[in-house]
C-alpha cells in the first residue's frame, strides 16, 4: 500500500492533520480577514458575552476574542518555524558533521549538546531578556537554541547508523568525500526521523513561546498571542471566566494536532517499529 | 565502576564550569555595561561611575569570574541591588517555598504516572489502555500554566474552596501554619505534575510491555509465576531504567514548570524571585538563580546517571 492509502487508515495521523490544518488555516485566513481588527480597543462593549455580533465575546478592552484567537494563530507559526528551522539548520549540520568526522569532532559536538540541555528554552529566554528586554525575537533564539542540540543528537544517531551501511563503503571506495556522502546518502536517509522530530519541536516552541508570553517575556502587545491572552484573561477571571479557556483550547488543540501528527508520521515511516508499540 | 564514576563526574565538573562561563559572559559581558542596563538610559556618568565601582565592574572580567564562582563555592554571593541582601540568603528564603513544591509535584507525578503505565501495559490494547493513552496525549498538549489557571477557576472562583494565590508562610507567626502552607502548595503541584505524569505514564507503558516481551519473564511465567508475580518480581525492576531516564530529562521541565506555575498562583519562590529581578533589573539576581537552576539540572542529569549504572551494570562499559 502506498503511504497515502495507509495514512488515510491511520487515526492519529489523520486527527493530528486536521487539527493542524485548522491551526493554519486560522493563520492564513487571518491574514486577509477577521471579524474585527484584533487590536481594536472598544470599551463601551468591554467583557461582552458570545454573540452573533463577538462570536466568543470581547475582552476587558472590548477587542474581539475570536479575531485575537485567528491572529494569534500568525504568531505561534511563525515562531514555531523559525525556532525549529534554527534547530533543525545548525543541529543537523553539527549532528552531520560529528558523525562524518567522528574522533574529537565528534565528542566536542556531544559534549556541547549535553551541556546546552543544562538551559532549557525559558532559562536562556530569562538570561536573554534581563539583557535586551522581552520580546518575539528574543522568545525565538532561546527557543530556537534549546532545539540545536535535540536536532543534532538524533542526527548523529541516525546518521552513523547509515555511515556504517555498504553502500556508503560503496560511494567512499568511489572516491566520494564526507560532505558529498552525506548529501547524497546519509541526509536523504534520515530524513523522515528529522520530520517527525521537527513536527514534535514544533508543538513543544507553541508551547513554550506561550508560557514566554504569558509571563510577559515574548510576544508584545499590540500583537495578539494566546499566552498574553491568558495573562489578561487571568485578571478578570471572577467577571468573564470564558476569557481564560478559549486561547487555552487553541493551544491544546493545536500541540495535540502536530504531536498526533509527529506519531502518525513516525508510524507510517517506519512501520517495523508501529508493529511493536 | 570507578572509572566510569570518574570519568562520569569529570564531565559533570566541566559541565558546571562551562555552564557558568556562559551565564557569566551572557549577562556580564555581552551586555557591555551592566551598570547601564541596572540604571536605564537617563542615568548620569557619575552614577554609573559608582554602580561601577559599587558592582566591581571595574576590575578585570577573569577576576570578576573568579570571585563570582569564589563566593558561589563558599556561600557568600554579592548582594542583590534591588534587596540589599546577599543573594544566597533571597534563594534560601525563596527556596522554603519552592522545594516542596517541586518535591510534591514530582512524588504526585511518579505515583500517578507509575499507576497509570502499569495499568495501560497490563490492558495492552483493551479499553483501559487506549482510555490512559488518550488522556496522557491531551495531557502532553496541555500548558501547565493554563491547567493552572483552570483549577484556579474550578476550586477557587466556582467552588471557592481555596484562594486564588499566594502563600501564608510555614510557621504561625506569619500567620500560617504547615498544613495552611501545604493547602496553598496543593493546586500548583496538580498543575506541575499533570504534564510530567502524562508523559512518565507514557514511558512507564511501552517499558513494562517491552520488557515482557523479554525471554527471562517468559522463563519466570513458565516456573509457575503469575502474570502479576512476574510483574511486580522481574519486569518493573528492569523497566525502570528508560522510567529513571525520562524522569531525570523531564526534570528540567520541572524546575521551569515551577517557574511558571509560582507566577500563576504568585507564589514567593525561586521562579517570583528571578520574575521580579528581571522587572527590577536586578542582573545579580538574575545571574545567581539561573546559574543555581543550570546548576540544578546539570546535577540531576549526573545523579541519574549514576543511578542507572547501578540498576544496570551493563551500562557502565557503554
Amino acid at each position: 500500500m502506498g503511504f497515502w492509502a495507509r495514512a488515510k487508515r491511520h487515526p492519529s495521523f489523520v486527527l493530528g492533520a486536521v487539527l493542524t490544518l485548522l491551526m493554519a488555516g486560522a493563520a492564513l485566513l487571518s491574514l486577509f480577514w477577521s471579524p474585527y481588527p484584533p487590536a481594536e480597543i472598544d470599551i463601551p462593549n468591554k467583557l461582552q458575552a458570545p454573540s452573533a455580533v463577538h462570536w466568543l465575546g470581547t475582552d476587558s478592552l472590548g477587542r474581539d476574542i475570536a479575531s485575537q484567537l485567528l491572529v494569534g494563530a500568525q504568531n505561534s507559526i511563525v515562531v514555531g518555524v523559525i525556532a525549529v528551522g534554527i534547530g533543525l539548520g545548525l543541529g543537523v549540520f553539527f549532528g552531520s558533521l560529528a558523525s562524518a568526522r567522528r574522533g574529537w569532532v565528534e565528542e566536542l559536538v556531544m559534549r556541547a549538546a549535553d551541556f546546552t540541555f543544562a538551559f532549557p528554552a525559558l532559562l536562556s529566554a530569562i538570561m536573554l531578556t534581563a539583557i535586551y528586554g522581552p520580546g518575539l525575537v528574543m522568545s525565538i533564539v532561546a527557543i530556537g537554541i534549546f532545539n540545536i542540540p535535540v536536532f543534532a543528537r538524533i542526527t548523529r544517531g541516525a546518521a552513523n547508523a547509515v555511515w556504517a551501511r555498504e553502500y556508503v563503503l560503496a560511494a567512499r571506495t568511489s572516491g566520494k568525500g564526507g560532505v558529498r556522502i552525506t548529501l547524497d546518502h546519509v541526509l536523504p536517509n534520515i530524513a523522515s526521523q528529522l520530520i517527525v522530530q521537527a513536527t514534535i519541536s514544533f508543538a513543544t516552541a507553541i508551547l513554550a513561546e506561550a508560557a514566554l508570553s504569558y509571563l510577559g517575556l515574548g510576544t508584545q502587545p499590540p500583537q495578539p498571542s494566546w499566552g498574553r491572552m491568558l495573562n489578561e484573561a487571568q485578571t478578570q477571571m471572577f467577571q468573564a471566566p470564558l476569557l481564560a479557556v478559549y486561547p487555552g483550547v487553541a493551544i491544546v488543540l493545536s500541540v495535540l494536532g502536530l504531536n498526533l501528527l509527529g506519531d502518525g508520521l513516525r508510524d507510517l515511516m517506519d512501520p517495523k517499529l508501529a508493529r511493536r508499540r | 565502576m570507578l572509572v566510569f564514576l570518574l570519568r562520569r563526574f569529570a564531565t559533570f565538573v566541566l559541565t558546571l564550569m562551562v555552564a557558568s562561563a556562559v551565564v557569566f559572559a551572557v549577562l556580564e559581558l555581552l551586555p557591555g555595561n551592566a551598570a547601564e542596563i541596572i540604571l536605564g538610559d537617563t542615568a548620569t556618568p557619575e552614577s554609573l561611575a559608582a554602580l561601577n565601582t559599587k558592582l566591581g565592574l571595574d576590575r578585570p572580567p577573569l577576576t570578576r569570574y573568579a570571585s563570582w564562582i569564589g563566593g558561589l563555592v563558599r556561600g557568600q554571593t554579592a548582594n542583590s541591588i534591588s534587596y540589599d541582601t546577599p543573594t544566597a540568603e533571597l534563594i534560601v528564603e525563596r527556596l522554603r517555598v519552592t522545594l516542596p513544591l517541586a518535591v510534591l509535584a514530582m512524588a504526585l507525578s511518579v505515583v500517578l504516572a507509575l499507576s497509570l503505565g502499569i495499568y495501560a501495559a497490563s490492558r495492552h490494547n483493551g479499553l483501559g489502555d487506549v482510555g490512559v493513552m488518550a488522556a496522557s496525549q491531551v495531557g502532553i498538549a496541555i500548558p501547565n500554566f493554563w491547567f493552572a489557571i483552570l483549577l484556579i477557576l474550578l476550586f477557587a472562583v466556582k467552588l471557592q474552596w481555596v484562594s486564588a494565590g499566594g502563600f501564608p508562610g510555614w510557621s504561625e507567626d506569619d500567620g500560617g501554619g504547615l498544613w495552611d502552607g501545604l493547602k496553598a502548595l496543593i493546586l500548583p503541584a496538580i498543575a506541575l505534575a499533570l504534564v510530567q505524569a502524562a508523559i512518565l505514564a507514557r514511558v512507564t507503558r511501552s517499558a513494562v510491555l517491552e520488557v515482557m516481551r523479554e525471554d527471562f519473564v517468559r522463563t519466570a511465567r513458565a516456573k509457575g509465576l503469575t502474570r502479576r508475580q512476574a510483574l511486580w518480581r522481574h519486569v518493573l525492576r528492569n523497566a525502570m531504567i528508560p522510567v529513571l531516564t525520562i524522569m531525570g530529562l523531564q526534570f528540567a521541565n520541572l524546575v521551569t514548570g515551577t517557574i511558571v506555575v509560582e507566577n500563576v498562583f504568585v507564589l514567593p519562590g525561586i521562579g517570583r524571585l528571578i520574575f521580579q529581578a528581571i522587572s527590577n533589573r536586578d542582573l545579580i539576581v538574575v545571574r545567581d538563580v539561573v546559574m543555581l537552576l543550570a546548576a540544578v539540572v546539570v546535577v540531576v542529569n549526573f545523579v541519574v546517571d549514576v543511578l542507572y549504572a547501578l540498576i544496570d551494570p551493563r551500562l557502565r562499559h557503554a
